[in-house]
């Protein structure tokens, strides 16, 4: 009998050792006359497990991890294979606390599939939503989709369904769907895992929104410092495309959409839509003033659907369940389900997809199991770069769109970076400047000045020169950057820089050791 | 045409040929040299410059706006290190300082056996395994000075 076996192929997998394990599974199943099959998955997000490895009893997956390649003979002697017990063993996979008390829509399949297979993929409820959207106009489409009151999920949090409408709305024969994959920000890693572990739900994502708003070419822009979602992205989309998901007269819809996978050449600007589109048309990514809405004059001037992949990658459970059934998640005017990441010094580290709702400390405490060093968490950094530092004080926040920015922070793409007691935050805010001065594209002067000389006044202010004096330059300089930059990276930059500022002064000046 | 061989040059040509009717094909274009010769010479500028009809500083301005692209050959393998915070908060910055003494170079170097070169990047998405670095295409997590000195000791002895 054959027994399936699930080890992962994802980033975070491969980079503590998953490809080794595979082989010593490989080999030791041979040695055994062990008859194996094994499936190279994507991560459940447990990434303090991994590689961890599932083997399929009796219809049920069970979980052993960390496994390194040590561990292999003794998972062997153990019955692994039979789902008996190991000091590795975790018990059925479902069950463990951390997954059961999650709501996966969009992580649904991920870690589950096959992400290369559309067997697989139909197998575990793939394409109903596109079959659904095919039965309905572009105007319906449209509709379920703002409806389910889904928002932009790369962090600007526009209602998704209102720029397809936008883009549905223009009587121009050529329209396009860029996704923005071009995931940059620290702290951030669902994009990732959805490209590695489901690629088939963004590109089913991407069809039906090209459907909806009339478009037949899309683009994914992805990362080049992700060459394994590249892959699994690549491979996806052929499969997609013999499968006859993608290009002429999809599944006899007389619908066509085709789908090409562009890789960024790392910038982190580029995650902005325009300086995106800029570079999809092959140029320096520069970011180009709005309006014109990309919606209405995107890419190749055309009107374009810019989403981010978690934003696409949600579109196939809520055309398959129905608007209803998502907005029914979340609160407020945060509808449905949110992937957030868990990241930096954390005990628990990966993939929490919750609906709306619950506080920083739950997520930092109860799935992070706080600091991976075992000292206290002094701060956390959520939204990535450009996002604003929490204290401590503050962990009792609520995670949403509304809540975060009333304090002052923003949500961004879902990433949480912690802190231990040891983080020197004057360093910290030195740090925001200085990636903007090595980011920035160069074309408004207030990002592109404003960066170098904020590291300049940091420096100062860290020497003890002219404490009071410069304190105001640097609110000065920053009103200037925020108010005055063309977009978000200048824009946001003083975000973590003042509260960094405001919750932790005493870090600014001189050391008194 | 100086410093670039013949072959390499009709290699690029021949890439930005293929690309040359693709909508945007100049970053694909770049891509597909520095994966076959390991770097953008400043002879393929031109080459690609004359066929798709663009400026040679247009295409300048390409190569030097992404991180990515590189103009000088590379070592043997590349090594990069992220700088990104949530590297940091796990202890990335030492890291950062321990490669670089034990390579003997900075970033944008090349040590001087041609065998490592070392760059910074910022988020290889791999946080919640903090700190990350990549060699060649591999991926690694959790990295502190000793594993990175047996990555090393691995590369050297493998080489």
């Amino acid at each position: 009998m054959t027994t399936t076996v699930y080890i992962p192929q994802d980033s975070s997998a491969l980079s503590l050792g998953a490809e080794r394990v595979a082989r010593a599974i490989q080999r030791e199943a041979l040695a055994r006359g062990e008859i194996i099959n094994i499936v190279r998955n994507g991560s459940r997000g447990l990434y303090w497990l991994e590689p961890m490895v599932e083997v399929m009893v009796a219809g049920e997956r069970h979980a052993y991890g960390p496994v390194t390649p040590a561990d292999v003979a003794g998972l062997f002697d153990a019955g692994f294979l039979k789902g008996k017990h190991h000091s590795l063993g975790h018990g059925r996979t479902e069950e463990i606390p951390y997954l059961a008390k999650q709501t996966r829509l969009t992580f649904a399949r991920v870690g589950i599939v096959d992400p290369g297979s559309v067997a697989d993929y139909l197998a575990h409820g793939g394409y109903i939503g596109l079959r659904n959207a095919l039965s309905l106009s572009s105007a319906e489409i449209v509709n379920v989709v703002t409806d389910s009151g889904l928002r932009g999920r790369g962090g600007a949090a526009f209602p998704t369904g209102i720029k397809w409408k936008t883009v549905l709305d223009q009587a121009v024969e050529q329209k396009y769907v860029a996704c923005n994959a071009d995931e940059g920000d620290s702290g951030t890693f669902s994009d990732r895992m959805i490209m590695e572990g489901d690629p088939l739900t963004l590109i089913e994502g991407m069809t039906i929104a090209g459907i909806a708003v009339g478009a037949t070419q899309g683009y994914i822009y992805a990362r080049s410092e992700y060459p394994h979602a590249c892959r699994a992205l690549a491979r996806a989309i052929t499969a997609a495309k013999e499968a006859n998901f993608l290009g002429q007269n999809i599944q006899g819809s007389g619908k066509h959409f085709d789908i090409e996978l562009r890789i960024g050449a790392g910038a982190y600007v580029c995650g902005e839509e325009t300086s995106m589109l800029e570079s999809l048309e092959g140029k320096r990514g520069e970011v180009r003033a709005k309006p014109p809405l990309p919606a209405i004059e995107g890419l190749f001037g055309k009107p374009t659907a810019v989403n981010n992949v978690i934003s696409l990658a949600t579109v196939p459970v809520i055309l398959a369940r129905g608007a209803e059934f998502y907005r029914d998640f979340g609160v407020g005017r945060s509808r449905g389900t949110l992937p957030l990441q868990l990241a930096g010094n954390l005990k628990h580290g990966g993939l929490v997809e919750l609906a709306f709702g619950c506080t920083l400390r739950e997520l930092l405490y109860d799935y992070g199991g706080g600091s991976a060093t075992g000292r206290p968490l002094r701060t956390v950094q959520v939204g990535g770069p450009l996002g604003a530092y929490i204290p401590a004080s503050e962990f009792d926040v609520i995670v949403d769109y509304e809540a975060l920015s009333a304090t002052g922070a923003l949500l961004g793409h879902g990433g949480i970076v912690a802190f231990d007691d040891t983080v020197d935050m004057g360093k910290m805010a030195r740090y925001a400047m200085e990636f903007c001065a090595i980011e920035s594209c160069g074309k408004c002067t207030p990002c592109r000045l404003g960066s170098t000389r904020g590291q300049q006044v940091l420096d100062d202010l860290k020497a003890g020169i002219r404490p009071d004096e410069n304190l105001k330059l640097l609110h000065e300089l920053m009103d200037t950057m925020q108010y005055g930059s063309l977009c978000g990276l200048g824009g946001m930059t003083p975000f973590p820089v003042r509260s960094a500022l405001k919750h932790f002064p005493a870090d600014f000046g001189p050391s008194r050791d | 045409m100086t410093g670039l061989s013949s072959a390499d040059a009709s290699t690029v040509e021949k890439i930005a040929q293929n690309f040359a009717s693709t909508p945007g094909p100049v970053i694909e274009i770049l891509h597909g040299v520095q994966n076959a010769l390991g770097y953008v010479p400043a002879e393929a500028i031109a080459i690609i410059a004359s066929v798709l009809n663009l400026s040679r500083a247009e295409i300048h301005g390409v190569v030097t706006f992404y991180h990515h692209f590189r103009s000088t050959p590379p070592g043997r393998k590349t090594i990069q290190v992220c700088r990104a915070e949530a590297c940091q908060s796990m202890h990335g910055v030492p890291l950062e300082a321990h490669v670089k003494t034990t390579l003997g170079i900075d970033y944008h170097e090349t040590t001087a056996d041609g065998h490592f070169s070392l760059e910074p990047i910022y988020c290889l998405g791999n946080c919640a395994c903090a700190p990350s670095i990549m060699v060649g295409d591999e991926i690694y997590g959790r990295v502190t000075p000793a594993v990175f000195d047996e990555l090393i000791d691995e590369e050297k002895a493998s080489s």
